[in-house]
C-alpha cells in the first residue's frame, strides 16, 4: 500500500501524540498502542481516498479511543477496568508535543533493556510499523513482534507511569533517552548506507526525534550537542562510501560532498550550546566533528583543537575509546611515535584490548612510522577481529598495499 | 547482535547415548525453541541431513565438477544450527548453555558472531 507522502509524514507526527492522549486518558499503554496502530492503518487507507479530515488528530483520537473501548468491552474479564475508564473524567487536552516527550520517557524506561527501549521508541514514538522495524534490524517480523510485545509488557510490569520524570531524576532519565536515540542513529548510520535508503532509515528517524527533544528542551546542552553530533556525522554520509561500497576513511573523503546545510546547522547548534550550557560528552564529540568539518581539506585540520577537545572529553567521561582517538590526534600533532606511546597505555585495559580498533589504529601509526612489517601484522590482526564486513575489506586492502613493501 | 549457534554432531557420541538420553536431547530442543521464540531472539533454525547425503561442487575450467560426500572427512560434522539475535555475547553464551547438546559429554555448542554489512569508518 502506498500512502501519500504528506499523509504519511502527518501520520507519523500525530501517532505518538494520539497515543499520549489515550494513555493519559485510559492508562493502558499496551492496549492503547495497539489501538493507535489500528487507527493509523485506517487513516492510511481512508485519507488518500477521502481526503485528510479537517482535524486529523481529533479523527485519530476518536477512532483509536473507539477501538480501545471495543477492546475493553470484548473482554469480559476487563469489565471492572472498563467501568473505571468510563468513570474517569477525560483529561483536558494538554499541548500535543509535551505528550510525545512524555511518551519517549516511557519507552526509554530504565526497566527495559537497550534493545527493548530502541524498538519501543521506534514503534510508539517513531510511528514505524513492526515490519519496518524488523527490516531495519534484519530480523523476521515475528521476532520483532514478540520483542515489541514483551517490551510493552515489561513497561506494565514495572508499573511505569505516563508522566514526566520528577525534576531530581530528569537528568538521568534524559541521558537514557539520548543514549537510545544515539543507538538508533548509529544503527542507521552504520547499517543502512547502501543504495536502499528508504522511509525506515533509522539515522533520519533518530534526527527527527532528536529535533523534537531539542525543541522541547532547548536549554539542555547535551540534547543540543547530540542533535549537532548527529547532523555533523550524517553530513558525511555520501562521502564515506566509495563507488564499490568500500569504506572511505575521514582523511580521504571528498569534503565537497559533505552536506553543507547539516554542517552549518550542527556547528551553530554546538557553538550555542557550549557557550550557554554545562559541558557534556555529546557537545564535545559534536565540537570535534565540527572542527573536522571546518577544514576544507584533511591537511587543514586543526589537530591542536581536536586533541584538546579529546583531552577534555577524556577527563569528564574517561573511556579507552576516547584515549584511542586522542592518540590519532596526538600523532598528527607530534608524530606517530607519540601516538604509539599513548596507545601502549591501553594494552592492559580489558575494556578495549580485544577490540579491533586498537590494532587498526596502531597499524596506521606504525605505517606512518615506516614500520611496514609490524603495521602489516596489526592490519591483519584487526581484520580478523572486526565484525564488520566493510571494515574487514578496508583493513585487508590497507594490508595488501603494504605487501611487497615489507621485508 | 546476531550469532550462529552451531551444533556439531559426533555420531560415535550420539550412538553411545541411551534411548532416554537421546529423547531428552530432542525434547530439550523443543523447549529451547520455545524459549528463544518467546523471548524474541530466534531468527531461524535448521537441522542438516547426514553428511553422506552431501555433494561438493567445484568449477574447474568453467565446468562444474560434483563430488558426492562431505567437504571434509572428519569424525564431527555440522548437524544443525540456530541463528539468534540477542543483546550481547554474554546472552548468546547463556543461550548456548541451554541447548541440550551442550550438556552431552563429548559434544559442545559453538557460538559464532555474525558479521554485519557496514561499519564505522572513522579513523
Amino acid at each position: 500500500m502506498t500512502i501519500e507522502p504528506v499523509a504519511e509524514d502527518l501520520l507519523r507526527e500525530l501517532a505518538p501524540q494520539v497515543l499520549g492522549v489515550l494513555v493519559r486518558r485510559y492508562g493502558q499503554f499496551e492496549e492503547a498502542e495497539d489501538a493507535v496502530q489500528e487507527a493509523v492503518l485506517a487513516a492510511a487507507v481512508q485519507w488518500p481516498a477521502e481526503g485528510v479530515p479537517a482535524n486529523p488528530r481529533g479523527w485519530l483520537v476518536t477512532v483509536a479511543a473507539r477501538r480501545l473501548i471495543d477492546e475493553f468491552r470484548s473482554d469480559r474479564a476487563r469489565r471492572d477496568r472498563e467501568a473505571d475508564a468510563a468513570l474517569r473524567e477525560p483529561e483536558p487536552d494538554v499541548p500535543d508535543t509535551d505528550d510525545t516527550l512524555v511518551l519517549l520517557f516511557l519507552c526509554c524506561h530504565p526497566a527495559l533493556t537497550p534493545v527493548s527501549q530502541t524498538v519501543l521508541t521506534l514503534r510508539a514514538v517513531g510511528g514505524l510499523t513492526t515490519a519496518e522495524i524488523a527490516h531495519a534490524f534484519l530480523v523476521p517480523e515475528n521476532t520483532m513482534a514478540v520483542r515489541i510485545s514483551r517490551a510493552k509488557q515489561r513497561i506494565k510490569a514495572a508499573g511505569a507511569r505516563f508522566a514526566m520524570p520528577a525534576p531530581e531524576e530528569l537528568r538521568e532519565r534524559l541521558d537514557v533517552v539520548l543514549h537510545v536515540l544515539y543507538l538508533i542513529f548509529n544503527e542507521g548510520y552504520t547499517a543502512s548506507s547502501g543504495p536502499e535508503l528508504h522511509r525506515a532509515d533509522l539515522a533520519h528517524e533518530a534526527i527527527r526525534l532528536m529535533r523534537m527533544v531539542h525543541r522541547q528542551l532547548p536549554g539542555d546542552g547535551e540534547a543540543a550537542g547530540l542533535l549537532a553530533l548527529m547532523l555533523l556525522t550524517d553530513a558525511r554520509r555520501a562521502a564515506r562510501v566509495g563507488p564499490a561500497g568500500e569504506l572511505v576513511p575521514l582523511a580521504e573523503q571528498d569534503r565537497s560532498r559533505w552536506d553543507a546545510r547539516f554542517v552549518a546547522e550542527g556547528t551553530a547548534l554546538v557553538e550555542a550550546a557550549m557557550a550557554t550550557a554545562p559541558l557534556g560528552p555529546y557537545q564535545l564529540q559534536a565540537a570535534i566533528a565540527a572542527t573536522h568539518a571546518d577544514a576544507a581539506r584533511a591537511e587543514d585540520t586543526n589537530w591542536r583543537q581536536v586533541h584538546l577537545l579529546y583531552r577534555i572529553l577524556e577527563r569528564i567521561a574517561p573511556n579507552p575509546m576516547v584515549t584511542l582517538n586522542r592518540a590519532v590526534a596526538l600523532a598528527e600533532l607530534e608524530g606517530p611515535r607519540a601516538g604509539l606511546t599513548l596507545l601502549s597505555t591501553l594494552d592492559d585495559d580489558d575494556r578495549i584490548n580485544g577490540h579491533h580498533r586498537l590494532p587498526a589504529v596502531r597499524a596506521h601509526l606504525l605505517e606512518q612510522a615506516g614500520e611496514v612489517e609490524a603495521a602489516l601484522e596489526n592490519y591483519r590482526n584487526a581484520a580478523r577481529r572486526t565484525l564488520s564486513l566493510t571494515e574487514r575489506r578496508y583493513l585487508e586492502s590497507r594490508a595488501a598495499r603494504l605487501i611487497g613493501r615489507s621485508g | 547482535m546476531k550469532f550462529l549457534l552451531n551444533l556439531h554432531m559426533n555420531p560415535a557420541v550420539w550412538d553411545s547415548l541411551t534411548e532416554d538420553e537421546r529423547n531428552e536431547v530432542m525434547t530439550g530442543h523443543g523447549a529451547f525453541m520455545e524459549t528463544v521464540t518467546k523471548s524474541g531472539e530466534m531468527i531461524t533454525t535448521q537441522g542438516l541431513a547426514d553428511p553422506s547425503q552431501s555433494a561438493v561442487v567445484r568449477v574447474r575450467g568453467g565446468q562444474p565438477v560434483v563430488t558426492d560426500g562431505p567437504y571434509l572427512e572428519a569424525k564431527e560434522y555440522l548437524g544443525g544450527f540456530y541463528l539468534i539475535d540477542c543483546e550481547s555475547r554474554d546472552r548468546a553464551l547463556e543461550l548456548a548453555a541451554m541447548i541440550p547438546d551442550a550438556k552431552v559429554e563429548g559434544l559442545g555448542v559453538e557460538v559464532r558472531p555474525v558479521m554485519f554489512a557496514d561499519g564505522q569508518p572513522e579513523m
